[in-house]
């Protein structure tokens, strides 16, 4: 009995453990692989289909897109907009799905000194990320999907 | 990673000398560069191309005479800056003057024994050239550690840990001291490489966020980041106090904070990093009168 406890306190020890990478050169098991094609993505990450509502919502969200820090957005009722980024209206009339992802996903493709963070830029490239965020994304491949669908309608 | 091969133009606009400092922007990049250049995209279109991409720092560089963080705060943090009853910073000057005229931890003496009552005797121009480098031990010295070491040699009072209140604060009196005094750090001799080695430092993308203090910094001071603008990230100001914490903050502290708001892991106190860091970004104050406590966002 002694020993099933202990057995059992050592397995919920090392419980953290597994849901850890391997550190700061490793991929998430549910990193999704994208390919940059005439400086677009086609396909959608992981195959998602993305929620323009949820979209919004993360767009404005300081603790998750927080695209407004860096651009304007028709979004009515926010005035602390960032003027770094070019303003986002009108977005989907300018660029077409696939390539609004490639500068989501990982804008580098296309500027390799962008202050842009890639969204979805492999995790293995992050210089120095703090521990908690060491193999991670900056949003999910779903969230990244969202945030497409909504800019897909800003004609 | 995938990459595009057309995405090598950049890299051969990255290669000239000019734009060398901007090659540790992206670490990730610079395996391409051994590739070598393909003739191919060397026509005339690329090269006005990397004509422009190099013109975008360079006009900032033309135009970036060293402005304080004054200059880009709210008026009315201004003012709060100004009058010395309303800024908060006062409080850690007073709190240090304390400190810097009484004996601390049973110490058998305090600092005026031999600063004078309140500093009088301390070099103004001496405290704005901090940080200083000491060849002979090979370091780079910052204020607050040369009042430190000051402390646990000449009062006898108990060593206190890097950043600890009390040190911050004496720090913070000092330098009030030299308030007015122009910024006025060594950058020439065996100052020069390690400015070098900070400004890479600088140019370097850190954390899940992964920008470089460049990025914001150099290019984009006064524009606005959410409500607030930008500065260029002068040190002549520190330490300051911040609205957004509501503490009084030295510059490493603040380089440490801009670190992890970046999501990254800050470097350490006392680190060789911090103190090249800190080098490069005071040396950038040059010139500009030192405000501490100064009031920023």
């Amino acid at each position: 009995m002694q020993f099933l406890k202990t057995l059992v306190l050592i397995l919920l020890a090392c419980l953290p453990l597994t849901g850890m990478t391997s550190g700061q050169g490793g991929l998430p098991e549910d990193y999704c692989h994208w390919e940059v094609v005439e400086y677009a993505i086609v396909e959608p990450l992981c195959g998602l289909a993305g929620d323009a509502q949820r979209g919004r919502e993360i767009v404005t969200d300081s603790n998750r897109g927080n695209c407004l820090a860096c651009h304007q957005l028709p979004i009515p009722g926010v005035e602390a907009y960032g003027t770094i980024g070019p303003p986002l209206e009108g977005i989907a009339a300018r660029l077409s799905v696939p390539m609004i992802r490639l500068r989501v996903v990982d804008t580098r493709n296309i500027n390799p000194v962008s202050i842009m963070p890639g969204f979805y830029r492999d995790p293995r490239l992050i210089n120095r990320p703090g521990e908690e965020y060491r193999g991670r994304t900056f949003l999910t491949a779903r969230q990244v999907e969202d945030v497409i669908a909504y800019l897909a309608t800003l004609k | 990673m995938i990459r595009l091969k057309e995405t090598r133009i950049y890299s051969s606009c990255r290669r000239r000398p000019a734009s060398r400092a901007l090659e540790t922007l992206d670490p990730g990049l610079r395996r391409d560069d051994d590739e070598g250049v393909n003739p191919r995209f060397l026509d005339k279109a690329t090269l006005l191309f990397c004509v422009f991409l190099l013109a975008i720092p360079a006009t900032t560089a033309l135009a970036g005479e060293a402005k304080s963080g004054y200059e880009y705060i709210k008026p009315e943090s201004r003012a709060m800056q100004d009058d010395d009853f309303e800024n908060p910073g006062m409080l850690a000057v007073e709190k240090g003057q304390v400190l810097f005229n009484s004996k601390q931890n049973g110490a058998g003496r305090d600092c005026a024994e031999c600063h004078g009552e309140d500093g009088a005797s301390l070099d103004t121009k001496n405290i704005a050239r901090y940080p200083v480098y000491n060849e002979d031990a090979a370091e780079i010295v910052t204020l607050q550690k040369r009042i430190s070491r000051c402390r646990d040699q000449n009062t006898g009072s108990k060593p206190l840990p890097t950043d600890h209140p009390d040190l911050v604060n004496l720090e913070t009196f000092v330098r009030n001291r030299a308030i007015g005094e122009a910024v006025n750090v060594q950058t020439d001799g065996p100052v020069a490489g390690l400015l070098e080695a900070g400004k890479q430092l600088y140019n370097t993308r850190y954390g899940l966020i992964d920008m470089a203090c460049y990025h914001c910094h150099d290019v984009y001071p006064g524009q606005m980041i959410r409500g607030q603008k930008i500065s260029q990230g002068q040190g002549n100001g520190f330490p300051a106090y911040r609205l957004g914490t509501g503490e009084i903050t030295n510059l490493h502290q603040r380089i440490q904070q801009c670190l992890t708001l970046m999501r990254a892991e800050p470097f350490a106190a006392d680190s060789g990093e911090i103190r090249l860091m800190g080098l490069y970004v005071m040396s950038r104050s040059n010139g500009l009168r030192i405000e501490t406590p100064a009031v920023r966002y």
